[in-house]
């Protein structure tokens, strides 16, 4: 097993660079979901607030 | 000319919205499933390379991380070109998407390219290396598109002049691509991408293939998640955003 990980004694550079792939991995997922959050909360947050003003329906008049 | 219902619906930050909610868990699952399935084969399961021995394992990894970076900026160049010519705010939005995660890509190759080059070539880094210099240039790219982008105030402004710097940037990538044939480099001529047949073997080729899979899904899953943000962000005030976020179904 250990010899396995060693990778012939290039182990150093094999799981350096297997290591920071999986890190861009991880962190692109993290980094898009928070963005996303982010997004819906400042929406949620401005309530509508700067939507272009429509014309009242019939409904909304009576 | 009438163009087709499905057009037109690619225009409606709504439907897109909701595609990408419904295209997401497949593209993410499959995406990270080829990827554990094909790193343990590269690692575990392939045979190690006659000259470089273990060290070559790094070959499941590098040219796929290049690979994304080039094609988040033909996504980001087309979306840009897109947007700008018919004006659809849209193409900008996906645009935006690719530029983040191109870049992280594109480091990422950089960095286990850096790895790789020490055992076998002797050296991290070497300026004047035509691949090494193309590919950092592409990051370059990447983070003058989004410093351009970060200097206009207005949103519209930012789409169209972005745009012209990612399209113009383009060039960039066939020179990416022919710098191990037209210049002298360390780097290793294609080894897959050659009109004859690949010069590895299948033992290595299927994880190799399994793995630009992976990525490849990977990358548009992280697409349309940044996406789906962008759009959120664009149209905050829209009704839909406002049924979507008290609630409701999009």
């Amino acid at each position: 097993m250990i010899e396995v990980l060693a990778m012939g004694g290039d182990g150093a550079y094999v799981w350096s660079a297997y290591g920071i792939t999986l890190a861009v991995l991880a962190g692109n997922v993290w980094a898009a979901r928070r963005r996303r959050q982010a997004a819906l909360e400042r929406a949620r947050a401005s309530g509508g607030a700067e939507r272009p003003r429509r014309r009242p329906t019939v409904r909304q008049l009576q | 000319m009438k163009l087709p219902r499905w057009f037109h619906q690619l225009g409606s930050p709504p439907y897109v919205y909701r595609l990408a909610e419904r295209l997401s868990p497949w593209l993410g699952w499959s995406g990270c499933l080829l990827i554990a399935v094909g790193a343990l084969w590269g690692l575990f399961g392939a045979p190690p390379d006659f000259r470089q021995g273990e060290v070559y394992r790094i070959i499941y990894i590098h040219p796929q991380t290049s690979y994304v970076g080039m094609m988040a900026y033909v996504v980001m160049a087309v979306a840009g070109a897109v947007g700008f010519i018919w004006r659809i705010k849209l193409a900008h939005a996906v645009a935006v998407s690719a530029a983040p995660i191109g870049a992280s890509f594109v480091l990422c190759s950089l960095i286990t390219g850096a790895i790789w080059g020490r055992p076998t070539w002797g050296t991290y880094w070497e300026w004047g290396d035509p691949r090494i210099m193309s590919q950092t240039l592409l990051l370059f790219l990447f983070l003058g598109y989004l410093a351009l982008r970060a200097s206009f105030e207005d949103r519209d402004k930012a789409d169209r002049v972005s745009a012209i710097l990612a399209v113009v940037g383009v060039v960039n990538i066939p020179i990416i691509h022919y710098s191990v044939e037209w210049w002298n480099s360390l780097h290793q001529g294609p080894s897959i991408t050659r009109l004859d047949e690949p010069a590895i073997h299948a033992s290595m080729l299927v994880p190799f293939l399994i793995m630009v899979a992976g990525f490849t899904f990977f990358f548009y899953w992280l697409l349309l998640n940044r996406l789906q943000g962008e759009i959120v962000e664009r149209e905050r005030d829209a009704r839909w955003v406002q049924e979507l976020v008290s609630g409701g179904r999009p």
